[in-house]
């Protein structure tokens, strides 16, 4: 059985089932949270501290990750109150710091007005969201890949960081990063496109006169075909 | 009394106790057997001690007992004669041979081996009566002197389980909790969580296959009262967990520990094969219809899984990583079940709640948390060690009355309280209380007791800087909040330090403290940030010194001291020109020496050997 319940959230009474995540039932009303180690598919994961939310009466309440704390009847829940707003911005001038040739990172702190970045820049390959663990374990059935060491230090790798006997070379890592995609280095002289993110043509099209599936961007049976 | 037996019920517990007060010895030698004391080579002084009570055949007259933690380490090895509760400190192994001779049989006192009290200018003989110990209350560590930590005997002479008996057999599951309610006992281990509040969340659950554990993690550097009462009286903390169980229904106790504590390891280990021989563990206890058994888990020492929900992954064998929370523990902890966990000396605590009364036990303590605590009190302070206070007790009176104020006759600049994740307060506000709410207030907090004595030798910055680097290696990582922010918070203490700093570095730094603070999941990321939050707070002044004036006002900044040698006080003696790692120093023999300012890394080894004290650093 169901059990359906209500709870504040910016101020409206909402609805929502048992085991909804905050940011379920924000994203079913069109509240739009931003997120990185969030993943539809993949188990929430809690690293990534975009997605805050402030829960608890004003003057009370805390910061919560809404993609893993769970709905609850009465809770009050505030998306997108200045409290919110601030720290998001502090986190994303701190990624971007961190991994500023990431186009997903830079997007995203353009869409929330970080307007500087006080830090020295770092050039990492990676901000240890976790998707890709995620994804070879839930998804591929794989755990080839895992986090070893803790602190600053710490960083995802396969065992002994050697190749793995259980990685199927299958992409599915690369497939979900936020920082290693491609690098937007705006239009080249000779075409107003850039193009660095360009999407490939679905093979599949050509063959059955229309695409077999809807994965976006279009890129595992060119992966297969090595 | 070699042998002892099971013991069924609670009759045979109560004859064995008579029997023990008729056979009980007035006279004996406790010897401290713990990591403090055995730096000075105490498992000698102990080892003679029994050798030449054997040769005079007064062995099992006069047993000595090698004991844990107690307490004044700073006058490692003590030993203390019992009756008369002589204290003699810094003992050699030359000096055992006296002590038995006069001492133990005459009765006699050894007079060049008695403490010396500074401020009265005179030998004190009895141990209570040492300003160290006069002013505390050592409801907990006081029997660290009588017991040895090996014999269960000994426990049950000091009413030993007499607590656990009364619990199982007189009283029901709530009742225990109202008595710990009534104590208004708070955990010990960071938080300050009611312990009764916590115990009775976990009772309400209608489950079967609860966990008690108790939280033997203790990863403040400097810190060690938990490995004292676990060395020094294992039993106690496994006496609390039971009644524990007993109140929250779980059946199965863990203790968690880490494996750079060996020695309380063993003790724990060999308490709990005891407790079971006596039929303390096990099923049925004392015929009360209550089954209870302990393991212990090792953990690798990590401080993050001093965190109750990392610390239940790693029992679990997972990486010791904090879980999110909702659910929390006493929903869904470990393997999934209802779980408590405990920090070791909120569980010592529990069996003198029961067996004194909640009245009689919160007699000590504040008008919000009853009973003592202990506090590892160290950095430039005269007396060293453990201190036990009744809670609510001011810092000044524990730093001046207990600690006998600042080493070296300096004077008090910051105290920090709470481990790692504390905060600094000023000299001005040492009448604050020792109250989870008041230091919380203060910006600072109790932690698990970590007190740590700072005077004007310490540059602010440079304790900011040294917490922080300890912090970002011990996050786990997981957080981008704490990891990040940590790194970069750093990263700026760094600059300060090196005197390559803005203005407006600062106030990133608070802003950046202020998001650590809010943004991270679990309680090391949260309280990350005090140590530079609260010296931002009150120690701004020295921040704005490194930053305005390039200048370290304790001298301790290396990229902004310089070290250079007095010219008339230089005799040319070249013991700094031969010690200098760096060549940095040179000067013809018997006239002045000169430092080469480009070449110096300014370490310090000259300072500490110049025989002239010709060498300073500014
Ligand atoms: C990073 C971190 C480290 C901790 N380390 C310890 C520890 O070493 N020992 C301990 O008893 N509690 C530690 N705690 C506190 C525990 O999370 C928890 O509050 C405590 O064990 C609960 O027991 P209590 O209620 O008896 O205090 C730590 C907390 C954090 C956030
Ligand atoms: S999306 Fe919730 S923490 Fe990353």
């Amino acid at each position: 059985m169901v059990i359906l319940f209500g709870f504040t959230l910016n101020g409206f009474e909402v609805l929502a089932w048992e085991n909804m995540s905050i940011l379920e039932v924000a994203g079913f009303y069109g509240i739009e949270i931003p997120t990185l180690c969030f993943m539809e598919g993949l188990s929430p994961y809690g690293g990534c501290r975009l997605c805050l939310v402030e829960v608890g009466p004003v003057g009370k309440s805390r910061l919560v990750t809404s993609c893993t704390y769970p709905a609850r009847e009465g809770i009050e829940v505030r998306t997108h109150s200045q409290k919110v707003l601030q720290q998001r911005r502090m986190l994303l001038e701190l990624y971007v710091a961190a991994c500023p040739s990431s186009k997903w990172l830079q997007d995203l702190a353009s869409k929330h007005h970080v307007t500087e970045v006080r830090f020295k820049p770092k050039g990492e390959e990676c901000i240890l969201c976790g998707r890709c663990v995620r994804m070879c374990r839930e998804q591929m059935m794989g755990e080839a890949i895992g986090y070893v060491d803790r602190g600053t230090q710490r960083r995802i790798t396969t065992p002994f960081d050697k190749k793995s006997e259980d990685c199927r070379l299958c992409g599915g890592c690369m497939y979900v990063c936020p920082v290693c995609q491609l690098r937007c280095q705006g239009p080249k002289e000779e075409s107003t496109l850039c193009s660095s993110c360009l999407n490939l043509y679905p093979p599949c099209a050509e063959k059955f006169e229309e695409v077999m599936c809807y994965m976006d961007p279009c890129a595992a049976c060119e992966l297969e075909k090595g | 009394m070699n042998a002892l037996g099971l013991l069924r019920d609670v009759k045979e517990l109560k004859r064995l106790k008579s029997e023990l007060k008729k056979e009980k010895r007035e006279k004996f030698v406790s010897v401290c057997g713990d990591t403090g004391c055995s730096v000075w080579d105490s498992k000698k002084v102990d080892e003679v001690f029994r050798r030449v009570l054997e040769e005079k055949g007064l062995s099992e007259e006069i047993p000595v007992k090698s004991t844990g933690c107690l307490g004044f380490c700073e006058c490692g090895p003590v030993v203390i004669v019992f009756p008369e509760e002589i204290f003699y400190q810094k003992v050699n192994e030359e000096d055992v041979e006296e002590i038995v001779e006069e001492t133990v049989v005459k009765g006699k006192v050894v007079e060049r081996l008695l403490y010396h009290d500074p401020r009265e200018d005179k030998k004190i003989v009895k141990a209570s009566d040492i300003p160290f110990y006069k002013k505390q209350v050592r409801n907990l560590l006081g029997d660290n002197w009588l017991i040895d930590p090996g014999s269960i005997v000994d426990y049950f002479s000091r009413e030993g389980y007499a607590a656990a008996a009364k619990a199982f057999t007189e009283m029901s599951p709530e009742e225990v909790i109202n008595e710990i309610k009534e104590a208004r006992l708070r955990g010990r281990g960071g938080a300050g969580f009611p312990t009764g509040v916590k115990w009775e969340e976990c009772f309400t659950k209608n489950v079967e296959n609860k966990y008690i554990i108790c939280n033997a993690d203790e990863g403040d550097p400097g810190a060690f009262m938990d490995r004292s009462i676990l060395e020094g009286n294992p039993h106690s903390v496994l006496e609390g967990m039971m009644i524990g169980g007993y109140a929250t229904g779980s059946n199965h106790g863990i203790v968690y520990i880490r494996e750079e504590y060996p020695t309380a390891l063993e003790k724990v280990k060999n308490a709990i094969l005891k407790a079971r021989e006596t039929g303390m563990l096990g099923e049925n206890i004392l015929n009360s219809g209550f089954d209870f058994d302990i393991t212990v888990s090792v953990g690798a020492g990590a401080f993050v899984c001093g965190e109750t929900s990392a610390l239940v992954n790693s029992i679990e064998g997972k990486v010791g990583e904090p879980r999110q929370k909702p659910p929390h523990l006493a929903e869904k902890g470990l393997y999934g079940k209802p779980t408590v966990v405990n920090n070791v000396e909120t569980l010592a605590n529990v069996p003198r709640i029961i067996r004194w009364g909640a009245e009689e036990f919160a007699r000590a303590g504040s008008k919000n948390s009853g009973g003592t605590k202990i506090f590892s009190l160290v950095g430039k302070i005269r007396n060293t060690g453990l201190v036990e206070v009744p809670l609510g007790l001011p810092l000044r009176e524990i730093i001046y009355e207990i600690g006998g104020g600042i080493k070296g006759g300096g004077h008090l600049k910051a105290v920090q309280t709470g481990g790692p994740s504390g905060g600094c307060l000023p000299g001005y506000m040492l009448d604050i209380p020792t109250d989870f709410e008041e230091l919380d207030a203060a910006g600072s907090m109790m932690g698990s007791g970590g007190m740590i004595v700072m005077d004007y030798g310490t540059c602010m910055v440079e304790f900011s800087r040294y917490f922080l680097s300890f912090l970002s290696g011990e996050s786990c990582g997981k957080c981008f909040s704490c990891r990040e922010g940590i790194y970069r918070m750093l990263e700026i203490v760094e600059e300060v330090a090196a005197g390559t700093a803005t203005l407006s570095h600062l106030d990133l730094l608070e802003e950046l403290g202020e998001m650590v603070k809010n943004t991270t999941m679990c309680g090391l990321g949260k309280t990350s940030a005090n140590p530079v939050l609260s010296t931002l707070k009150f120690f701004k002044g020295e921040y704005l010194a490194h930053i305005m004036e390039n200048r370290c006002p304790a001298g301790v900044c290396r990229a902004l001291v310089t070290v250079f040698i007095n010219q008339e006080l230089c005799s040319g003696c070249g013991v700094c020109r031969k010690k200098c790692p760096e060549e940095a120093i040179t000067g013809e023999k018997k006239e002045p020496h000169y430092i080469e300012k480009a070449l110096c890394s300014k370490c310090g080894i000259c300072i500490e050997s110049c025989p002239e004290e010709a060498i300073t650093r500014a």
